[in-house]
């Protein structure tokens, strides 16, 4: 993933914070921010991730002209044949850790990069989902002034079979 | 409000209900925001028939989420320098979600907490840890 501009506006603030019931006023008030101690309006801790939005090229979106893999008339837009193996994701795996540094934290106005590294990946058996396979992202947030200001490592992982529950 | 390091001692807690009976529509809010369209999380039919699970499930980063509001509510706005996570099992629409924080560690202005968040049937969901300037 690279992505050349994820510009942090408060209105997605407000409906990320409201996606996960969050309903601190420091998310949403400007006025109430500004008596905090960040002193403005800030992302809460885990809103880096939704520098999908701003990725192009982003697989789980579905993009205008291009198959995509959820149901419409069908259980799948994607043709059999073309199907890609590797259950219990349905195509895109499964998240199985994520890891954030904060340098600082990131608030309406910064227009931050991300630039993602491949990390380690490795493999395991399990008795609930068979084979796994384990993939590390590094991804760096960088804000207008070339700052580091998130550090964020991401775990992926591909199952032989949908994990039993 | 920040925490003050005076009043912090090892193996504190700090507990929250996180969610009660998640809803698939609070799902879909969530794959709005950030982004992640995944069938997987708000598509039943591909969920069911080419996925292979019985019906859609939560977004491991909407548990993150929803956790991390729970240690924001703890240490004060601002205050997280670290926070990391393993998704230990699936969270499900339906789920009550409690989330807690640990005092594993306080030095040099700095709380260490080990986080955990169970399910309805105490299963662990999600497992890892947080770090935050106190005063």
């Amino acid at each position: 993933m690279a992505v050349d501009k994820f510009p942090v506006e408060a209105s997605h603030i407000l409906m990320f914070a409201r996606s996960i019931g969050d309903d601190n006023q420091i998310y949403y008030d400007e006025d109430y921010a500004a008596g905090t101690e960040p002193g403005s309006i800030i992302a809460p801790p885990t809103f880096a991730q939704a520098s999908a939005q701003f990725d192009p090229d982003y697989f789980l979106r579905p993009k205008p002209g291009e198959d995509w893999f959820g149901s419409g008339g069908e259980p799948t837009g994607i043709k059999k044949k073309e199907e890609s193996s590797g259950g219990g994701g349905g195509g895109g795996g499964l998240h199985a850790e994520q890891h954030f540094e904060y340098h600082r934290h990131l608030k309406p106005g910064d227009v931050l990069t991300a630039t993602t590294k491949p990390g380690e990946t490795w493999e395991k058996e399990s008795k609930r989902a068979g084979k796994l396979v384990f993939s590390e992202t590094v991804t760096e947030y960088r804000d207008q002034n070339g700052e580091l200001v998130v550090t964020a490592r991401g775990v992926g992982v591909r199952t032989e079979r949908p994990v039993d529950s | 409000m920040a925490l003050k390091m005076s009043d912090l001692n090892i193996g504190d807690t700090y507990s929250e209900c996180l969610v009660e009976d998640l809803k698939r529509t609070q799902i879909v809010q969530y794959a709005g925001s950030s982004g992640d369209y995944n069938p997987v999380h708000t598509d039943e039919l591909f969920t069911r028939e080419v996925a292979g699970y019985p019906t859609v499930f939560a977004h491991g980063m909407l548990t993150m989420g929803m956790t991390g509001a729970m240690l924001t509510n703890y240490v004060g706005d601002g205050r997280l320098t670290k926070y990391g996570v393993r998704f230990t099992n699936q969270v499900w629409p339906g789920d009550t979600l409690t989330g807690t924080a640990t005092i594993e560690s306080v030095e040099d202005g700095v709380v260490n907490l080990e986080v955990k968040t169970t399910n309805q049937e105490g299963a662990v969901v999600l497992s890892g840890y947080a770090a935050a300037r106190v005063d």
